[in-house]
């Protein structure tokens, strides 16, 4: 194995696990530290920068950071980053003297945004100041999207909801809401530079076909439009036995906002094993918590309509099985079909694009699942100056997803507004920091914490259940907070191995608590994985290798699961191990 | 300064033959200088007990003063230890020893705590063929008192800021195989590939297992005059062979391999394999031993690995013929059995 290009951007990047999962690449261990200070304000604009909405993420974000923290591989949980981000909102003062102010002249240029979500508010917030006119067309009454809609208040307060969407309007977007866009062919003809079409996945999945549909249609509602028409007031109780069929997010959200508006018998069907549910473990553990059962492997046969009325439905017992190409299928195990009474039915078993209000002649190409064609990195359709982002571009995902593409989109109609090439992507600003204080003191507190991830409190259950409104999870307050952050292992600060020095005494890699280091004879990758002293059988995770030493051997570390507790670099005798944090910031348009 | 190792270990870490982590074999964070060689070998007595693997309640640490002496606090931490006074490790060792033979004992030493106020009792713990693994941390310095030229330093030797040594050197290898010890090597503490296997062996021979470990004080004797430098050792190093060692429970499979010149059954059975011996010297012949080591000498090469083994040998115990029941598992009516029994043997001599 060659010399680790430790110069690579990207190498100490994938390091620090929780940044390199996350979407928007939000620099998690520097917001954790800042809460540990109690620099609250700090952490908060740390997230905004990257996430636009730190305290909407901090309760519902799909997290994709926290299976990836190093915590979680040498212990049994990792650091709850999620609700540390809501740490930061909850406990920020004022932050709007920092954020950013548009100029007052503009550059001239004029976007349109098609949908007011996460999607398009991003593209939004990194426009702006640099001096873009934005209107902004959405269906509904207020901004947000899917956020405002979908997302129940027992989860995400409207007030915090507004606080985050409003740091953008009030930057000077042109709202045009209860507008819905029947035609981009008189989009186009507005003369915009650029269009930015953030219109999500609106569209929920129904079960037309089946038997006892259309005869129990009153008492039969798509998960979404339900959700939405809750939020709006339009329905506000619900009978007392009712299925929710699917087992998604949605289909969580759906069974706990029942349980808020009368179902006292509330039960989740779904088709897959328990185990292969697409609902995060935690939304699943929530609605268990409300006294709410999850029946799997049963596939919907019929809605069951007795005098008039919904009286039940019936379903298949299916079973997981392996075909012949490998694949896992579900087959029905021919037992009797089991019937489950109720009164209402939710169906929560996905959602669609659609696009009907785009005109087929107008040079946007569609392709398979009626997505538009795209440019994966640019967002760029077959149309130049339009582009997608969120669940519009690639299919429903999440919300830091949808951010994360409206920030790849601004950059795009930013190069595109100024006629350069699109796949020239500006590149992130990084910097290394030493964190050598004194003698054997770092910058960086060094101490790993045995605290194990702390409970969040919650509402009591009686009272929750009585308030759709009501907030269940508290958040952390401030000791807890601290407690947890103090378990974040600062991957952020890198150890840099200085070769030259080196005197291969050992004693880095016998301090080394978790035996990543190792100085050995060099060889191809998998050799060397293969020689350590604890093979390093984790592939996501790099070897770092330095050039040969005296004696003919190598240093390789294996980064799986080192604790950057920095005692290498203490114990070293010439300083060969540094210590030295590390900064990615993901480009943004501004750095275009 | 960091003063507690994070009680994290590596998820996949291995579980010996015992049921044992490697962690239960460590002990507390060393307070010794950063790269002192005394803290490589503290990690390679950890692995060699985690291999073996030793039972760590079985196992009695002992020492006298000195930065080395202090390592036991650094290994080991689930056994049993004793921290003598300046030299004085080999006659705690013998007491203990003497009591219970049923453990097994680890003595560590410095090169000043062995080679100058400890020389007495060195010399009668390798007459006496204790049933003991005597490791010599040796630095060819007082560490502990800043750097002072120990008795192992070499001659024309300098450590930092100091003259050179005007005194002949004591070898204490030599004096070992002199002396009657079973099983005498040599040892470096930037190499553990060769020290690991070289203290399992030396934990399962019965006797005296004398290993004399160069290890660099990093601090005051690293500098380019001194002859225990990192530098100068890895210069100037030579090993009598390369060896494997097979412990007994592996002895079925064991199979001689291609150019292994000499194999040596120890007394448990396990087997030391020796390959491309130096000149192809017979380990168990003393002579042998003792001309090889002079000969290196002369050519300023310092000789490591297993340097003189007698599988035959015997330990106090055995020469004493005592007791095979530990000493303090009898009774009080076993060791002192009345006026009668005392009667009885003063008659033999009258
Ligand atoms: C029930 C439910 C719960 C969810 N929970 C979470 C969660 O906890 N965490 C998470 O990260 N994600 C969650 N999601 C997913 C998340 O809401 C979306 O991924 C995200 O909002 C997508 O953002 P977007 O900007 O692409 O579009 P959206 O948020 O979908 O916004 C699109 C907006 O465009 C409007 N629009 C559509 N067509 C037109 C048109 N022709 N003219 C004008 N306006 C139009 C829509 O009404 C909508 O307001 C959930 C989704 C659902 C359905
Ligand atoms: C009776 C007695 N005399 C002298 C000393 C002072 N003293 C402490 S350590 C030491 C020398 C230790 O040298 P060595 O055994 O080589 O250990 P190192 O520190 O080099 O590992 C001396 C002379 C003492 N502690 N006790
Ligand atoms: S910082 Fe150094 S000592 Fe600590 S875990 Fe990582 S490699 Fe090991
Ligand atoms: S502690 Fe320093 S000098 Fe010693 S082996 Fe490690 S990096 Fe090299
Ligand atoms: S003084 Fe020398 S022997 Fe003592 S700890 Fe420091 S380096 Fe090791
Ligand atoms: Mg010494």
């Amino acid at each position: 194995m060659k010399p680790t290009k430790i110069e690579h951007p990207e190498y100490f990047h994938r390091v620090i696990d929780c940044q390199y999962a996350c979407p928007a690449h939000t620099q998690v261990p520097e917001y954790i530290r800042l809460i540990t200070a109690g620099r609250y304000d700090d952490a908060y604009m740390i997230n905004w920068i990257s996430n636009v909405f730190p305290g909407i993420l901090g309760r519902i974000c799909d997290r994709p950071c926290e299976p990836a923290c190093r915590r979680g591989r040498v212990e049994k949980e990792p650091v709850a980053i999620c609700r540390l981000k809501r740490v930061a909102a909850d406990f920020k003062e004022s932050i709007k003297a920092r954020l950013p102010v548009p100029p007052k002249t503009k550059n001239g240029r004029r976007i349109a945004l098609i949908g007011g979500g996460p999607a398009s508010l991003t593209v939004a917030r990194d426009l702006l100041p640099l001096g873009y006119q934005v209107d902004l067309f959405d269906d509904q009454s207020a901004a947000g999207g899917f956020v405002r809609t979908q997302v129940p208040s027992f989860r995400l307060p409207q007030e915090v909801l507004d606080e985050e969407v409003n740091y953008i309007l009030d930057m000077g977007v042109n709202c045009h809401f209860n507008h819905y866009v029947g035609s981009l062919k008189e989009m186009l003809g507005r003369g915009y530079d650029a269009i930015f079409i953030g219109t999500g996945a609106p569209r929920g999945r129904d079960l037309p076909e089946l038997p006892g549909r259309k005869e129990g249609d009153r008492f039969i509602h798509v998960g979404i439009y339900w959700l939405a028409a809750v939020l709006y007031r339009h329905i506000d109780r619900i009978g007392k036995r009712v299925l929710v069929i699917g087992g998604g997010n949605t289909a969580m959200d759906c069974c706990r906002t029942a349980r808020r508006l009368g179902g006292d018998k509330v039960k989740v069907v779904v088709r897959s094993p328990r185990a292969e549910m697409k609902a995060s473990p935690w939304e699943i553990e929530d609605a268990l918590h409300e006294d709410i059962p999850i029946h799997d492997k049963l596939s919907p046969l019929e809605f069951v309509i007795k005098d008039g009325r919904l009286a039940g439905m019936l379903f298949e017992r299916v079973e997981g099985q392996v075909d012949d190409q490998g694949r896992r299928r579900l087959t029905a195990t021919g037992e009797a079909p089991v019937f489950l009474p109720c009164d209402e039915v939710l169906l929560a078993i996905g959602q669609q694009n659609a696009f009907p209000w785009i005109e087929k002649d107008i040079g946007i190409e569609f392709g398979r699942n009626g997505l538009p064609v795209l440019h994966e990195i640019t967002h760029q359709s077959t149309l130049p100056q339009v582009f997608f982002g969120g669940d519009a571009a690639f299919g429903p995902r999440n919300v830091i997803t949808a951010v994360a593409q409206g920030h790849q989109a601004a950059i795009s109609i930013h190069l595109f507004c100024e006629g350069r090439d699109l796949r020239q992507r500006p590149h992130p600003r990084v910097n290394l920091t030493g964190q050598k204080m004194g003698f054997h003191d770092w910058i960086y507190d060094s101490h790993v914490t045995d605290d194990e991830r702390q409970l969040v409190p919650t509402v009591e259950k009686v009272r929750s259940l009585k308030d759709r409104l009501l907030e269940v999870e508290l958040g952390f307050d401030a000791d807890r907070g601290h407690r947890e952050s103090r378990r974040c292992l600062n991957c952020d600060v890198q150890t840099i191995f200085i070769d030259r020095t080196c005197i291969e005494c050992d004693a880095c890699a016998d301090i080394c608590p978790v035996t990543c280091i190792n100085f050995i004879v060099g060889g191809d990758e998998d050799d060397l994985r293969s020689r350590l002293q604890i093979p390093a059988d984790n592939r996501e995770q790099a070897l770092y290798v330095s050039p040969p030493l005296p004696t003919g051997r190598v240093m390789v570390k294996d980064e799986n699961v080192c604790l950057h507790c920095g005692l290498c670099a203490e114990r070293c005798p010439t300083a060969s191990w540094e210590m030295s944090k590390f900064t990615y910031h993901e480009a943004q348009a501004e750095d275009v | 300064m960091t003063f507690v190792r994070p009680s994290f270990r590596h998820p996949q870490q291995p579980t010996n033959a015992l049921g044992y982590v490697r962690k239960d074999y460590e002990g507390l964070i060393s307070t010794l200088c950063a790269g002192c060689g005394h803290d490589s070998i503290s990690n390679a007595i950890i692995q060699a007990c985690f291999e073996i693997p030793v039972e760590p309640h079985k196992v009695v640490k002992m020492s006298g003063i000195g930065c080395s002496s202090k390592t036991p606090a650094y290994f080991l931490d689930r056994s049993h230890g004793f921290n003598s006074v300046h030299g004085r490790m080999p006659s705690i060792a013998t007491g203990a020893n003497m009591a219970n033979r049923d453990l097994i004992y680890l003595g560590v030493s410095g090169d000043g705590d062995t080679a100058s106020i400890g020389m007495g009792q060195f010399i009668h713990a390798l007459r006496r063929d204790l049933n003991l693994t005597y490791v010599v941390m040796n630095n060819g310095c007082y560490g502990l008192t800043k750097g002072q030229d120990s008795a192992t330093a070499d001659r024309g030797s300098r450590t930092k800021k100091g003259a050179p040594n005007p005194f002949e050197s004591i070898d204490l290898c030599e004096m070992a195989i002199q002396l009657g010890a079973g099983f005498v090597a040599r040892g470096f503490s930037g190499d553990k590939q060769q020290l690991v296997p070289l203290l399992k062996a030396a934990l399962l021979h019965r006797g005296i297992a004398l290993i004399d470990v160069i290890s660099p004080c990093v601090t005051f004797n690293n500098s380019s005059g001194s002859t225990k430098s990192y530098q100068y050792v890895r210069d100037h190093i030579e090993a009598t062979g390369t060896f494997d060692f097979i412990p007994l429970q592996q002895e079925i499979v064991v199979q001689y391999e291609e150019g292994a010149t000499q194999a040596v059954t120890m007394h448990d059975g396990s087997i030391i394999q020796l390959h491309k011996n130096v000149g192809g010297v017979d380990v168990t012949s003393r002579r042998r031993a003792l001309d090889l080591l002079e000969a290196e000498r002369e050519q300023g090469r310092l000789l490591t690995g297993i340097l003189f083994l007698d599988p035959e040998s015997e330990d106090t115990h055995a020469i004493l013929n005592t007791t095979l029941t530990p000493l303090n598992q009898l009774t009080q009516a076993e060791l002192c059995p009345g006026a009668a029994a005392l009667e009885q043997i003063n008659a033999r001599f009258r």
